[in-house]
């Protein structure tokens, strides 16, 4: 053995009906790098990290951590082992404080007292300034993550997994992020850095094992390789060129003014005086980290909630009172983010599916009577113009992979040739090849006159397809700005959500 | 070890097969408990199940089985779709009451007067009156978010108490002597609701009880509101998105079962029962509950557990006049139906694997 390790694994492969999930996967993370485990949804990444956390057993293949076999029965045996790890979804508990949900998770917790002092030295240690008396309920999306981290940190992990951390994070957040992560690997703490960003990768990873359909495809310096070069790898292929050319910004379609509106629930984000335009055939974007009012701003343009007279104006008729139904059939379609419980319902079939916002525009409803005829001509029609990969339009939602539903969805709305579309997160969770197929999508409405209003965590897509960028921050929107020579700091500026900013720079 | 595994979508087969296996669990458990009371477990199933069809006495039995299975379809059928939007009209007994009530009260106010026009009067009142008394927990859990569960069923017990005035005060039949109750609304041509056809027990809640199960078919499988109905019960924000307001659906779904009940309470009222009584509640509206659940909230279902069950209400009535069995037997074959239907949905939605431990 010419390096020590921290972790190896050696031919791991696990099947489960109908896929492979892992094959043959052999890896070795080195003690102080910052390992990426590099791959779309669905390339067996999560599998991965699952069966070294212990959460699932391998079918075949050997671990090793610090030289000694690794086969945990369960996560309690991985912790004990030295595994830790943040998952991309937080399990706290919102009523609770910091130390109270950091003391649940320990197996030996140490009197409050103690454990306060602990937290407040670990984290004053790595630069992720926490109050360990504050309860979650207050917390930013950056701060539960940081106490996700601590909890950890606190095992003295060898071996810290970190599954898509900066996707609810702003620019500044993931710096900060970052920079603790390099000062834990300077400690010796070996990070497996889960992600689909390259360019993210590129600037702080060590090493990368890129995998594809459960296979290790190339084990590499990500700072020697382009993210193109990356990408390529991921999916194996040129990446599709996105086309953006041929739009023009015509007449104005959409107008919201003086938009306010109270939060929904206590998890909820309060409107305050949204104002925005929009022209046919052009792309607005509309950035920042989700719970700052994405889905409520959607709500109030879908219909979903009604707001106060001359809100919402379509082409100069006011939409304001009016429910999803009359907008549609004015013309004002949305696709919201929670793909299935929202934008579909999970147990009805595709053809189903349709009945939900095509009915009017597409003739699939009559005076109330459903013909399922042309409900099914449209579901097939979605499916092959979109490319939906499904045994067939009677599949329930739920059956269908998160990239294809989210086709399909917005499949759905695109060809019912809206005026304005309005989509949230339209490409969260969905492998690469998917997010480029609905992102051209987008850009085709546009071109042929549709205005499209694009609301997104994902700063680069937002770059990638916006013409004009606002940053949505507590429910307040910003003023809109060209997104030609925008850069990603700027972008960040504008988001301004960097909780905690100011006292990490102490 | 034995572990449940969900299932991706719900088992179409045992959708159809719980509802027998019920049936079948339900007979198995009374018979033996029939056994350990010291009766006969296969001529007691077989007095229940069988008798009033073709037993010695079943040319008096077998009309029964429209007159009780009516109401009782025609009460679910109703219930069925607030059931699949997840809204929880539990005081069906209640409206059944009320509709009984106000039906009623329009022939008593107009006594002795004969027009054709009197029975529909009825009817719309017997609806109205349903329907108001549904309309009590839907604005409730509209304004306040009041349970509907709740209030429903407490006001079940508000209708027997009114009925029981209605039966010893206004309503009570000045020639009656005393007795309680109101005039027999069967001796009253305008208002009575007749055997249709002779020997059958069809009266006109027979009619409009198949009528109820085409007509919520239709709705529910071709209309656009049946549609949102069921995307309300299974996911309620696409509902919202699709543009269902909550609000409207909970007063729709409360007042289309409440005025069914209602029209069940006077076709009830008007001919079977023939007055109004402080007993003119005896169940229906429970008992749909277990006929909605037991027929899969489907039309055709709840037409199949309508019979069905009105089959045990018979049949228990013939096993206590001819096996001294106790008269809370028809309630715990009841119960247990349901008890079990509930007991195998879970094969619909998970299925059972056999895990080898190491």
């Amino acid at each position: 053995m010419a390096e020590p390790t921290v972790f190896r694994a050696e031919g791991i492969g696990k099947s489960y009906p109908g896929v492979r999930a892992n094959d043959d996967v052999s890896f070795a993370v080195r003690p102080g790098e910052i390992h990426a485990l590099l791959g779309e949804n669905g390339a067996g990444k999560s599998t991965l990290v699952k069966m070294i956390y212990g959460l699932v057993r391998p079918d075949e293949g050997r671990m090793f951590l610090l030289d000694a076999p690794h086969a945990p029965h369960d996560p309690r045996a991985a912790r004990a082992a030295g595994v830790a790890m943040v998952f991309q979804h937080f399990s706290l508990f919102d009523a609770l404080t910091v130390a109270e949900n950091i003391a649940l998770g320990m197996e030996n917790p140490p009197p409050r007292r103690e454990l306060a002092a602990r937290i407040t030295q670990v984290s004053h240690d790595f630069g992720l300034p926490l109050n360990p008396a504050r309860r979650i309920v207050t917390l930013s999306a950056g701060e539960r993550q940081r106490v996700e981290i601590i909890r950890c940190l606190l095992q003295n992990p060898r071996l810290l997994i970190m599954d898509e951390p900066t996707s609810v994070l702003t620019p500044q957040e993931a710096e900060l992020l970052f920079a603790t992560l390099r000062k834990l690997a300077e400690a010796g703490t070996a990070i497996l850095y889960i992600s689909h960003k390259l360019e993210e990768i590129r600037a702080h990873c060590d090493r990368a094992t890129i995998l594809r359909h459960g296979r290790v495809v190339e084990s590499c310096d990500p700072r020697a390789h382009s993210a193109r070069d990356l990408a390529a790898m991921m999916v194996g292929g040129q990446m599709r060129q996105i086309d953006r050319s041929g739009r023009q910004a015509g007449e104005v379609l959409l107008e919201v003014r003086g938009l306010s509106m109270p939060a929904p629930d206590a998890e909820g984000t309060a409107l305050k005086d949204i104002a925005l335009t929009l022209r046919a055939g052009e792309i607005l974007g509309i950035g920042g980290v989700a719970g700052n009012g994405q889905e409520e701003l959607l709500a109030a343009l879908s219909g979903e909630v009604a707001s106060r007279p001359g809100t919402v104006t379509l082409v100069a008729a006011d939409l304001s009172a009016k429910g999803p139904e009359p907008r549609r059939v004015a013309g004002l379609l949305a696709a919201p983010e929670d793909r299935l419980g929202h934008a579909a319902v999970p147990d009805f079939s595709l053809i189903e599916n349709t009945l939900l916002t095509a009915g009017a525009r597409k003739g699939l409803v009559r005076r109330g009577l459903i013909d399922h005829a042309a409900a099914r001509d449209y579901a097939l029609a979605v499916i092959r113009d979109f490319d939906v990969r499904t045994p067939g339009p009677h599949v329930a939602a739920r059956a269908l992979s998160g990239g294809n539903l989210q086709k399909f969805v917005i499949g759905r709305e695109v060809m019912q040739s809206p005026r304005v579309l309005v989509v949230n997160q339209p490409t969260w969770g969905v492998d690469a090849g998917a997010a480029a197929a609905v992102r051209q999508s987008l850009l085709d409405l546009a071109r042929r006159g549709a205005g499209v209003i694009v609301i997104s965590q994902d700063l680069d897509e937002l770059l990638e397809l916006s013409d004009r960028f606002c940053a949505l921050n507590e429910g307040r929107l910003s003023p809109p700005v060209p997104t030609e020579g925008l850069t990603l700091d700027r972008i960040g500026l504008m988001l301004g959500g960097a909780h905690g900013m100011e006292e990490a720079r102490i | 070890m034995i572990q449940l595994v969900p299932r991706q979508s719900a088992s179409n087969t045992w959708q159809i097969a719980t509802p027998l296996l019920a049936v079948l669990a339900t007979m198995i458990t009374g018979g033996l408990l029939f056994a350990i009371m010291g009766h006969n477990p296969v001529a007691a199933i077989r007095t229940i199940f069988w008798d009033p069809l073709f037993g010695m006495a079943s040319s008096y039995s077998r009309p029964q089985l429209l007159v009780k299975a009516a109401p009782l379809i025609l009460i679910a059928s109703g219930l069925a779709i607030g059931f699949r939007a997840g809204i929880w009209n539990i005081g069906a007994e209640g409206q059944y009451i009320m509709g009984a009530i106000t039906g009623a009260a329009v022939a008593l106010a107009l006594y002795p007067l004969e027009a054709w026009w009197l029975f529909p009067a009825m009817v719309a009142a017997g609806l109205a009156g349903g329907w108001a008394w549904g309309m009590i927990p839907a604005l409730l859990r509209n304004w306040f978010g009041a349970s509907e569960i709740l209030v429903s069923l407490m006001l079940v017990y508000v209708a027997q108490r009114i009925a029981a005035w209605m039966a010893f005060g206004p309503m009570r039949n000045p020639q009656g002597m005393g007795f309680p109750g109101s005039r027999n609304l069967q001796q009253y041509p305008s208002a009575s609701n007749p055997e249709l056809i002779a020997g059958t027990g069809a009266h006109w809640g027979v009619v409009a009880a198949a009528f109820a199960v085409l007509a919520t078919w239709f709705l529910m499988s071709r209309h656009i509101r049946g549609f949102h109905v069921r995307a309300a019960g299974t996911a309620p924000r696409a509902a919202r998105f699709a543009g269902v307001r909550p609000a409207v659906l909970v007063a729709f779904c409360l007042g289309l079962s409440g005025a069914l009940a209602g029209a069940a309470g006077l076709f009830e009222v008007a001919g079977p029962a023939g007055q109004i009584t402080d007993r003119i509640g005896v169940g229906y509206g429970f008992t749909a509950i277990i006929v909605a659940f037991l027929g899969r909230l489907h039309p055709v279902g709840i037409l199949l557990a309508g019979l069905l069950l009105a089959l045990t209400y018979i049949g228990g009535e013939l096993a206590q006049l001819t096996m001294g069995l106790p008269a809370a037997s028809v309630q715990v074959f009841q119960g247990m139906l349901l008890f079990f239907l509930l007991g195998f949905d879970l094969l619909t939605r998970y299925q059972i694997r056999r895990r080898i431990t190491a």
